[in-house]
């Protein structure tokens, strides 16, 4: 535990803070390609086999 | 929702055609070869598999890693991503790296170079400094500069034979949502399946909608399975014996470090870039040799809270003869002797001899396939 948190309040603070970055970054965030790229993405899966 | 990429956003930089003319012209000071293994890192990076990275690592990041497991902005990250390079004149302009036929990698934007301590890095990263150790002997004999810089255009990779068999984070991340799968489970692989691998997996998957079946393709040492060997005997056992819809296999080029937890660790953000919302933990994970404590690799978890990709922790399966199936030490009060178990050198023996192993120990189907090839081990 003490390795876990850390052996100060401020290891404590920070321990805690992130988590709370984390619990912001599960929300959802854009992905970087276009409608294009998608509709290139789902036709190289879908000749793989994949989709 | 798959999970959200490392540090937020998923890299992607530019990449173009090795003939495109954007990478002729560079005289022999603008020029800097590479290894193997940068060339494999360099797609990754291109790629987002290593998210939020952009390129390799500048002296900020590389001393907060070794001291904090973490990028300069506290993003968790647990080995860095050098280039090293015996040249000690100052870079000016960018700089094309070729690989080692002098075929063009990537064009990179230089952002100064620092030394690094080859001692300490072996101590922070391996946990050792025993130069027996693959990493620790790799670092020891690379240059103690290193060059950073952000990639600025990137060669599309080759995977070859492999290439209908390697899927990139933006393509899988569109597969998991077609599929309509909210929660994968990783399974990071460099072995051939054997039954207690797919027990694992399947528990695994009993939680979630997913299994990203992700193994390891890149240098092996002598009596490894063969990267086509393990691909081959994958899908054998995927056909067989797992659900359609409820898995994918796609490989990962990328070099093992051996470097026990905090490369699993790194494990977990990669697979998380492909959207991955677990990873499976077993003994070992990424472990050489006795360096590491065998749930070492599970134990460095609980110092990232953050980490953004939640790990299943196994113990190694096995099949006892007593229980009459699959067992693990928590599960199974019985011996060594009652555990079914092959060496390395054993099973190489058998399937060197046209023998397959018990179907206890591999299945059939995995086992035809490997013998399907008339050299399935490095030699």
């Amino acid at each position: 535990l003490r390795r876990r948190l850390g052996k100060s309040v401020s290891d404590y603070v920070t321990y805690v803070l992130r988590e709370v970055v984390a619990m912001h970054e599960m929300k959802e965030v854009p992905e970087p390609f276009t409608s294009t790229d998608l509709v290139e993405i789902k036709k190289r899966l879908q000749a793989l086999g994949y989709l | 929702m798959t999970s959200a990429p490392h540090g937020g956003k998923l890299v992607q930089i530019k990449q173009a055609s090795r003939n495109s003319g954007g990478f002729g012209g560079y005289k022999k000071d603008q020029r800097l070869q590479v290894s193997r293994e940068v060339v494999m890192t360099v797609a990754n990076i291109a790629n987002g598999v290593f998210s939020p990275v952009e390129g390799f690592m500048g002296e900020n990041d590389y001393l907060n890693i070794i001291e904090q497991d973490r990028l300069e902005n506290d993003v968790p990250w647990t080995i860095p991503l050098l280039l090293t390079t015996s040249r000690t004149k100052p870079q000016t302009g960018n700089l094309l790296l070729v690989d080692e036929n002098d075929v063009p990698v990537a064009i990179m934007q230089p952002e100064g170079t620092f030394k690094i301590s080859k001692r300490e890095y072996a101590k922070k990263v391996y946990g050792t400094e025993d130069e027996a150790h693959p990493g620790v002997a790799k670092i020891y004999g690379a240059p103690e500069t290193a060059i950073a810089g952000r990639l600025e255009v990137a060669v599309k990779p080759d995977y070859g034979e492999f290439a209908d068999l390697t899927l990139m984070p933006r393509e899988t991340r569109v597969l998991f949502a077609e599929k309509g799968w909210r929660t994968i489970v990783a399974f990071q692989t460099r072995n051939a399946p054997h039954i207690n691998h797919e027990y694992l997996q399947k528990t695994a998957l009993a939680m979630v909608d997913g299994l990203f079946i992700n193994p390891v393709l890149g240098r092996k040492k002598a009596g490894d399975f063969r990267d086509e060997v393990i691909l081959s005997s994958y899908q054998a056992l995927t056909a067989g014996y797992y659900p359609r819809n409820s898995v994918v296999m796609s490989a990962l080029h990328y070099e093992m470090q051996y470097a026990g937890p905090k490369e699993a660790i790194m494990h977990a953000i990669m697979r998380k870039n492909f959207g991955c919302t677990h990873i499976c933990i077993g003994r070992d994970h990424a472990g050489i040799g006795s360096y590491y404590g065998p749930y070492a690799a599970q134990e460095i978890f609980k110092e990232f809270p953050d980490l953004g990709i939640t790990p299943f922790f196994f113990r190694e399966f096995y099949y006892c003869k007593k229980c009459a199936g699959i067992a693990s030490e928590k599960t199974c009060p019985h011996g060594e002797e009652d555990k079914l178990s092959f060496s390395g050198t054993k099973l190489r023996q058998m399937f060197s001899e046209g023998k397959v192993p018990p179907k206890e120990f591999m299945r059939p189907e995995v086992a035809q396939a490997i013998l399907k090839f008339e050299h399935p081990f490095v030699e």
